[in-house]
């Protein structure tokens, strides 16, 4: 009996040492740039597989009225501090501007009445965070594709990054200022628009006034809120810290298609 | 049984071992970078959105009195589950986490390397699991070894497995060269409905997965839905796991090992060359 016992102590020692010794190495290769730029390099194979076997313009579902969340849940910041974002949200955003530039031939500076004045998409899709609830609303926007090309994108001109008005976490070298970049692929998507509606109503603050982003085939943090300027880009590596995004620069992936 | 001899046959074909350990490695990371991603949002629904307020199964941690504890919510039932789901760690320096760290990779909570841990498995997985069965189909190692053949499903023979089985009774000699109708039932369930199911419903939960097959979301009832399946069907293969390693425990841990390893398993043969 007490062999048995001490044999069985022996073993769930052994395992359990076996267990910890196998989770410090796990947690080794996650602390280690290589070791977690191997396992990263699964994001590569995933953006491919994903644009090769879908169709790039394939829509993403859109619901009914009656699918809408009663209980939207704003994530990020939801009421930004920044002086100049509050000097705007004083005036109810009569003095905002979005600035389009970088790689175009024509910079544009558009109002919300501009914007409004263009022609309009509604859709009601599914937003689905990284963290892995989702939640439906109604957006209404205009088309980013029409945009560009009204901006005139210049050839080399391969990402549109997006600043916002909102700092989510204090920096002393300002790379806490959210930002977005997507593709050429899912800016000309028919379904990715600058929205300045939700559910009928004007885009509450929570969730992005004036303008946000809807990139409806890829994750929640790419939905970019308080979007003061668009900058048409050949890389977006000098930008922030390089990631391409907020969220990228701390550990997410850039492609979040998945 | 005059003179019983043991004699090692070859029992499982190279791609059969090499897949199974890949699995066993992608399967675990899978789980425990999983648990650490479930910890993000740790609460289930049913259908396409969240219903914040009434998921259907939520683990956290509350203050109870003076003293936080963690408390596990399944339909309308709750438990204290202090120490292992929803607060844990060592007592007096215990978190408010979904599962316990030594459960997760990594083994503090990070929604970002946990994700890349599970998709580089996740990868790992799938071509594993697609060289598994073109091998097994084209080789016929899954309608030979796997597909129970009429004699199997008789119910008198089924109802024999299951008897010889409750006592821990297993075939020794020439039987012992191929599964048994509960085996062969177990492993299809898992090559053919299991480990699917898990690759299937973790593609719902991409947004550009589910642009190219709505479909499929709407098969299995929403992307919440499909989030609710993957963990249900991720502690199914988890509850095979154990019972899996239990009956290789049962039957002869080193004999099975042995045979998972170099292919060579060891039966009982009488000096005549019939079964003992």
């Amino acid at each position: 009996m007490s062999l048995s016992a001490n044999r069985r102590g022996w073993l769930r020692a052994g395992l359990a040492s076996a267990g910890a010794l196998v989770l410090g190495a796990c947690d080794k290769i996650t602390n280690s740039p290589k070791g977690i730029a191997v396992l990263q390099s699964a994001e590569g194979l995933t953006r491919r597989a994903q644009r090769l076997l879908i169709n790039r313009k394939a829509l993403a579902r859109e619901f009914a009225p009656a699918d809408i969340s009663p209980d939207f849940r704003p994530n990020g910041s939801i009421d930004p501090q920044d002086a100049d974002y509050l000097a705007l949200k004083a005036k109810a955003f009569a003095d905002y501007r979005l600035v389009i530039d970088g790689l175009v031939d024509k910079p544009l500076s558009l109002s919300l009445a501009d914007l409004r004045a263009l022609p309009s998409r509604t859709q009601i899709t599914r937003h689905d965070c990284v963290e892995g609830w989702s939640s439906i609303a109604k957006w209404t926007g205009t088309r980013l594709g029409p945009l560009l090309d009204q901006a005139g994108l210049k050839k080399n001109a391969r990402y549109i990054v997006f600043h916002c008005g909102d700092t989510l976490e204090e920096t002393l070298d300002g790379t806490g200022v959210y930002y977005e970049s997507i593709d050429l692929i899912d800016a000309y998507h028919p379904q990715t628009i600058l929205a300045y509606a939700m559910n009928d109503r004007p885009l509450p603050v929570a969730h992005g006034a004036p303008l946000r982003l809807r990139v409806e085939r890829q994750l929640g943090y790419k939905q970019a809120k308080y979007i003061m300027r668009l900058e048409a880009v050949e890389d977006y590596r000098h930008l922030g810290r390089g990631g391409g995004g907020f969220w990228e620069d701390r550990g997410y992936e850039w492609y979040a298609g998945i | 049984m005059a003179n019983p001899q043991k004699v090692l046959v070859y029992r499982h074909a190279a791609v059969t071992r090499i897949t199974h350990w890949i699995n066993v490695l992608a399967l675990t990371l899978l789980l425990m970078s999983g648990l650490n991603i479930f910890g993000a949002h740790p609460a289930l629904y049913w259908g396409q959105k969240s219903t914040f307020a009434r998921p259907w199964v939520s683990i956290g941690a509350e203050m109870k009195g003076a003293d936080m504890v963690g408390v596990t919510q399944i339909g309308s039932a709750r438990f204290n589950t202090t120490g292992v789901l929803g607060y844990s760690g060592k007592p007096g320096s215990r978190e408010p986490v979904a599962f316990p760290s030594w459960a997760t990779v990594p083994s503090e909570r990070d929604l970002a390397d946990s994700r890349h841990w599970h998709f580089f498995f996740a990868w790992l997985f799938v071509l594993n699991g697609l060289v598994y069965w073109l091998v097994g189909l084209s080789r016929g190692h899954i309608v030979k070894d796997l597909a129970p053949t009429k004699a199997d499903l008789k119910p008198k023979n089924v109802w024999h497995e299951i008897v010889t089985h409750a006592q821990l009774k297993f075939p020794k000699g020439e039987d012992a060269r191929h599964y048994n109708v509960l085996q062969k039932g177990a492993y299809l369930a898992v090559i053919a409905i299991l480990l699917p199911l898990m690759v299937l419903t973790g593609l719902c939960m991409s947004p550009g997965f589910d642009a190219g097959a709505p479909w499929l979301v709407d098969f299995f009832g929403g992307r919440q839905s499909a989030r609710t399946i993957h963990f249900l069907t991720a502690f199914s293969i988890v509850g095979f796991i154990l019972l899996h390693l239990f009956m290789v425990v049962a039957s002869g841990t080193w004999n099975n090992i042995r045979s998972m390893i170099t292919g060579r398993y060891a039966i009982v043969r009488d000096k005549t060359g019939g079964a003992a």
